[in-house]
């Protein structure tokens, strides 16, 4: 209840930035918004499930580029690539995590980092190219406000990256509160329990890593929307550990730590780069370690010990 | 016929480096079941400190000297400070400490030294050798490789030192009882691996450009190396870092093309996590529960 009612709260501050926030500034919340959902995929698996993703970037780029292929060939309206990004992105979240989660976690480390290094050339290749756009990439129109309403495009992708995210975060919540969500935190505390209460923990690993995988997804294809472009050099590694960066900073094993991390990186880079471009780098690299020796459970998780007293979640 | 001959041996001298970093990553994944994603950047970093001395006018070798030994106080640190006190905690941890080391190495080198490509010299010079097939780099490098693997296997199999650290790695609990400061063997492996890993970097750096993403590549060959040969076998690591580097050259040269290079990485990764799990060398961990 009381969840429901901050996540209430939050909706309406939300909301109604979208009438007094500058344009700049609106573009950089629709990020925050996005970065929240990315963010939040990758806390489903990593926190939620103990399964460390480093290449949640791919996934990322694989939603932006599947709504950008098909609003700029197929003429398909923006809205509706969503879901077909949500389905692409879960089928291949499942055929990665096949083969790398069956076995103990730093093998699903080294293989989705893998896959975010290799990323951005499998996204220039010239079999691609056709769809891809290559080294270019792809030009998305940014869709103006529906039904007439009285509001420009920068506030309507807003709210719409709003609704999005707030259907996510709901529906996660609730994954994550009921039977399924303690099979996972189960399967992440102590694999072998787990397997012995008559969970099959293969089976959820790669499950969840497919449902993190789709959320994900679909952050990557609001940022296309949003951003209007896509092109293979913004999915590098730095993507992915960028994510994985706001995860740690936000609180991995919690359901608004993706909400303070990716305000963390939206906001850090642009006051970090005023000093230099690689400051940004530098400050996520110390803040990473120092969050894992001062507060593991990262923001959201220290917020709530502060509020319960109580010890919070380890991820 | 040339040109397979050429590729061939190419990929013999890349095949060195990706097996020296593999190394590197086996020693620490064998001490502490951590993969050090940061081997490649500290590596990288390493390697720019040897240029800096080098165009400060030091001799080559002796700058070589100073980076090994550099790099390995820099690693042994690494472990004491950063790792020691994680010991223990959930996976998360140590791969957040990694990340964390790979970004400030990344970011630092590129604010420090700048994202410009640079030339790295090497001490191999003159015309192509063995009937214009290899140049002098090539083997040079080679050859300082093998020296390299050659020292650490006589290391660990013929010193009292290397005994212990083995001993420390296998059995930290019963090693600490004989007597062994077990927290020291670790921090010397990490220095050791840092040291191997810098010399990687020095070997690489003349033929690929020294920059700060000069090693993200290398790094990713050689997990590919390790887990084929078997990520907790030294040897392993040592025979799969060469074949991924004929591997590498020759699927690039005749199947594939340079575009997907890395994405062959990748290939290999999860070809040998669907079929060998264990790798060629490695056995499959049974454990009792």
């Amino acid at each position: 209840m009381r969840d429901t009612l901050i996540g209430l709260v939050v909706v309406i501050i939300a909301v109604s930035l979208a009438f007094v926030a500058s344009d700049y500034r609106l573009f950089q919340l629709t990020t925050v918004a996005i970065y929240a959902i990315a963010i939040l995929g990758l806390a489903l698996v990593t926190g939620y499930n103990g399964q460390i993703s480093l290449g949640h970037g791919a996934f990322y780029a694989v939603g932006a580029y599947v709504t950008a292929i098909l609003t700029s060939m197929y003429d398909v309206p923006y809205w509706a690539t969503l879901p077909v990004s949500a389905v692409v992105c879960a089928a291949i979240g499942f055929l990665v995590g096949l083969p790398a989660l069956r076995l103990g976690g730093l093998y699903l480390a080294l293989t989705t980092f893998a896959l975010a290094v290799a990323t951005p050339q499998l996204l220039k290749h010239k079999a691609l190219e056709h769809w891809t756009g290559g080294v270019q990439g792809i030009v998305v129109d940014k869709p103006d406000a529906p039904f007439g309403l009285p509001i420009n495009a920068d506030q309507w992708v807003y709210l719409f990256s709003i609704a999005v995210a707030a259907v996510l975060f709901a529906l996660a919540g609730n994954l994550v509160r009921g039977r399924i969500g303690r099979a996972m935190r189960a399967v992440r505390d102590n694999a072998l329990a787990a397997e012995a209460t008559g969970i099959d923990v293969a089976l959820f690993k790669t499950r969840t890593f497919a449902v993190s995988a789709l959320v994900t997804g679909i952050a990557g294809s609001l940022s296309a929307i949003v951003v209007g472009f896509v092109s293979p050099d913004s999915f590098t590694v730095f993507l992915s550990i960028t994510l994985f960066t706001g995860l740690v900073v936000g609180g991995a094993a919690t359901i608004a730590g993706p909400i303070f991390g990716a305000m963390f990186i939206t906001f850090l880079p642009n006051l970090a780069e005023q000093v230099s471009k690689a400051a940004p780098g530098v400050i996520y690299g110390v803040l990473l370690i120092a969050f894992m020796f001062l507060l593991p459970a990262g923001v959201a998780g220290g917020l709530n010990r502060l509020h319960r007293r109580r010890p919070a979640p380890q991820p | 016929m040339d040109g397979f001959l050429h590729q061939l041996l190419a990929g013999i001298a890349s095949g060195g480096i990706y097996a020296s970093v593999a190394l590197a990553l086996v020693m620490i994944f064998q001490a502490t079941h951590h993969v050090n994603f940061a081997q490649g950047e500290m590596a990288m970093f390493s390697t720019y400190i040897a240029l800096v001395l080098i165009q400060a006018g030091v001799p080559y070798w002796v700058a070589f000297a100073i980076t090994v030994a550099v790099s390995f106080v820099m690693g042994a640190v690494i472990q004491r400070v950063l790792l020691t006190p994680l010991a223990g905690s959930p996976v998360l941890a140590s791969v957040g400490v990694f990340i964390g080391l790979l970004l400030i190495f990344n970011s630092a080198a590129g604010w420090l030294f700048g994202y410009t490509l640079k030339q790295f010299p090497t001490p191999f010079d003159g015309p192509p050798v063995m009937g214009g097939f290899v140049t002098p780099h090539d083997l040079g490098a080679f050859v300082v490789t093998l020296v390299v693997l050659t020292a650490v296997w006589a290391f660990f199999r013929f010193t009292t030192l290397g005994l212990a650290m083995r001993a420390a790695a296998y059995n930290p609990s019963s090693s600490r009882l004989m007597g062994i400061r077990v927290g020291a063997m670790l921090a010397l492996g990490w220095g050791l691996a840092a040291s191997i890993g810098a010399i990687a970097g020095m070997m690489v750096a003349p033929v690929v450009f020294l920059d700060p993403n000069m090693m993200s590549g290398v790094l990713l060959y050689a997990f590919a190396g390790a887990l084929l040969g078997g990520i907790a076998n030294p040897l392993g690591a040592v025979v799969g870092g060469f074949a991924i580097g004929i591997i590498e050259n020759l699927a690039g040269a005749y199947l594939v093309g340079n575009e997907l290079k890395l994405t062959l990485a990748l290939v290999i990764i999860v070809a040998v996590l669907m079929v060998k799990p264990a790798g060629i060398f490695g056995r499959t961990i049974v454990s009792r529960v």
